[in-house]
């Protein structure tokens, strides 16, 4: 995916998120940390365009939620999860760049639903590859990108200094 | 970066980077404790065991909650109420809490070195909170944390220590801290609570609070310990608080904003006024909220199963 595809996906799954809820109230965005906060925030500011009205917008960090967390040697850097509102009641469209096993959206969840009740989780992906391990599925799916079990998916976004752009990574490299 | 290490026995063994991704860590359990859930599953079906051999209210609790939040299972352990008073030693009473796989051992001991020794002969993690008069490393971590929370910058940062630093595990804690990090410390107290060699630490040594109180950013009081007064390292308590104890009016000395801190128990009166205990400088409270962050941050730290 190039920049422009990326553009406009990201313009599509907003106005997607916005007919399936039928406007923005009770509306919110959590990103998953790192990608995923970035994209929550592009959401953000399409959804803005097109709706008057602001939408909450968190970030949430899934690093204590982990399923491997005792099987590391090395305990991986936590990151803050910031959700400046109560949960509890919104419809929450969790925001990542790229769904795979399926395990971050699950460990995505319960760190939520220990923040407050959500009404509904809903989750928006850049990229879906497909290889789930959990049985989860996107409701709003930027580009479907069929790949095999050993390559690797790589987003590259603007806030982190690079072109915007989704490439796939020769096998090998995991 | 990670925590490439299995113990946390001393401030003095790490470095200035170590001790930036332990505040780090902290920062992201703070705002776990802030919630109405205060529990996240990273540490499930870990064991915490708290050993204590010294009396400890703060400390042993802050460690426990800090385990709890993480959803570990907390075992309290002290000498009254085990083995060890039938004569078993430190380290065997340790292997077999060992044997029952605890995977961190939180321990508090009255002699030096204590955990370290105690670190070279077990498999699980070891926290030093505390060994005889050496070190208190998760105190010092609590309050660079809380520095660190109040926007003080390390570098360059002017820091009085005032008391008893010859029997003070948390001032040696805090000096190597504080130096590693860039901050300026300065050792204020009576002669014979002054240690020989303590400015090679990189420490300043002082005899006069009134003194070197002048500029300073923080001021750290530690505890007049009370239960050393037979040992004649001053006349009374009442010159001791005259000397070094630190009152609204000294505060004034201080830097305007200049923060209050203090490890705890308080001895109201003695080292510390009322009134500036209860003051708006002082940030007493929120070093104890803190320690739970912290301890939380260096329990998950320490945790991975390389460990």
């Amino acid at each position: 995916m190039d920049a422009g595809e990326v553009a406009r996906a990201l313009t599509r799954i907003a106005h997607e998120i916005l007919e399936k809820n039928k406007g923005i109230k009770d509306l919110a965005l959590v990103g998953i940390r790192t990608g995923g906060v970035h994209l929550a925030h592009r959401l953000a500011k399409r959804i803005a365009e097109i709706e008057p009205g602001t939408v909450p917008l968190g970030e949430l960090d899934i690093t204590l939620y982990r399923d491997d967390l005792g099987l590391r040697k090395d305990q991986p850097i936590l990151k803050k999860t910031t959700i400046p509102f109560n949960i509890s009641g919104l419809k929450v469209v969790l925001v990542d760049d790229v769904l795979f096993t399926g395990r971050t959206i699950r460990a995505a969840m319960d760190g939520l639903i220990d923040l407050g009740r959500p009404a509904e989780i809903q989750l928006a992906v850049l990229v879906d590859r497909g290889h789930r391990q959990l049985p989860i599925k996107a409701n709003y799916i930027g580009k479907n990108l069929p790949t095999a079990r050993d390559e690797n998916i790589q987003v590259f976004l603007e806030e982190e200094g690079e072109d915007d752009r989704v490439v796939v990574l020769n096998g090998g490299q995991t | 970066m990670s925590l490439k290490r299995k113990d946390l026995t001393s401030i003095a063994s790490l470095s200035a980077d170590e001790i930036r991704l332990i505040l780090e860590t902290a920062d992201s359990f703070k705002e776990v404790s802030g919630r109405e859930i205060k529990k996240v599953p990273a540490l499930r079906g870990k064991t915490v065991v708290n050993f204590f051999f010294e009396p400890s209210t703060r400390t042993r609790t802050s460690f426990e909650l800090a385990a709890k939040r993480l959803s570990a299972d907390v075992i309290n352990f002290s000498p009254s109420s085990s083995s060890v008073v039938k004569g078993e030693t430190l380290l065997d009473t340790a292997r077999n809490i060992e044997a029952m796989q605890a995977d961190l051992i939180v321990l508090r001991h009255p002699a030096a070195g204590a955990a370290e020794s105690l670190a070279r002969g077990v498999k699980s993690s070891v926290i030093n909170a505390g060994d005889g008069w050496h070190e208190h490393p998760t105190q010092a971590l609590l309050d660079l944390f809380t520095l660190r929370e109040k926007q003080r910058e390390f570098k360059g940062l002017r820091v009085a220590i005032v008391g008893d630093l010859a029997h003070s595990r948390v001032a040696r804690s805090n000096i190597y801290a504080l130096t590693k990090l860039g901050a300026e410390v300065r050792a204020v107290g009576p002669p014979t609570m002054i240690p020989a060699g303590l400015d090679r630490l990189g420490a300043k040594i002082s005899y006069n609070l009134d003194e070197a109180l002048h500029g300073v950013d923080v001021i750290m009081m530690l505890r007049l310990q009370l239960e050393r007064q037979g040992r004649a390292l001053f006349p009374s308590i009442r010159e001791y608080a005259n000397l070094y104890g630190l009152t609204a009016e000294r505060l004034k000395l201080a830097e305007p904003g200049a923060l209050v801190m203090h490890p705890g128990p308080i001895n109201r009166g003695v080292e510390i006024a009322p009134e500036v205990a209860d003051s708006f400088s002082s940030v007493i409270l929120d070093q104890v909220t803190n320690g739970v962050a912290v301890r939380m941050g260096v329990l998950y730290l320490l945790s991975g199963a390389g460990a």
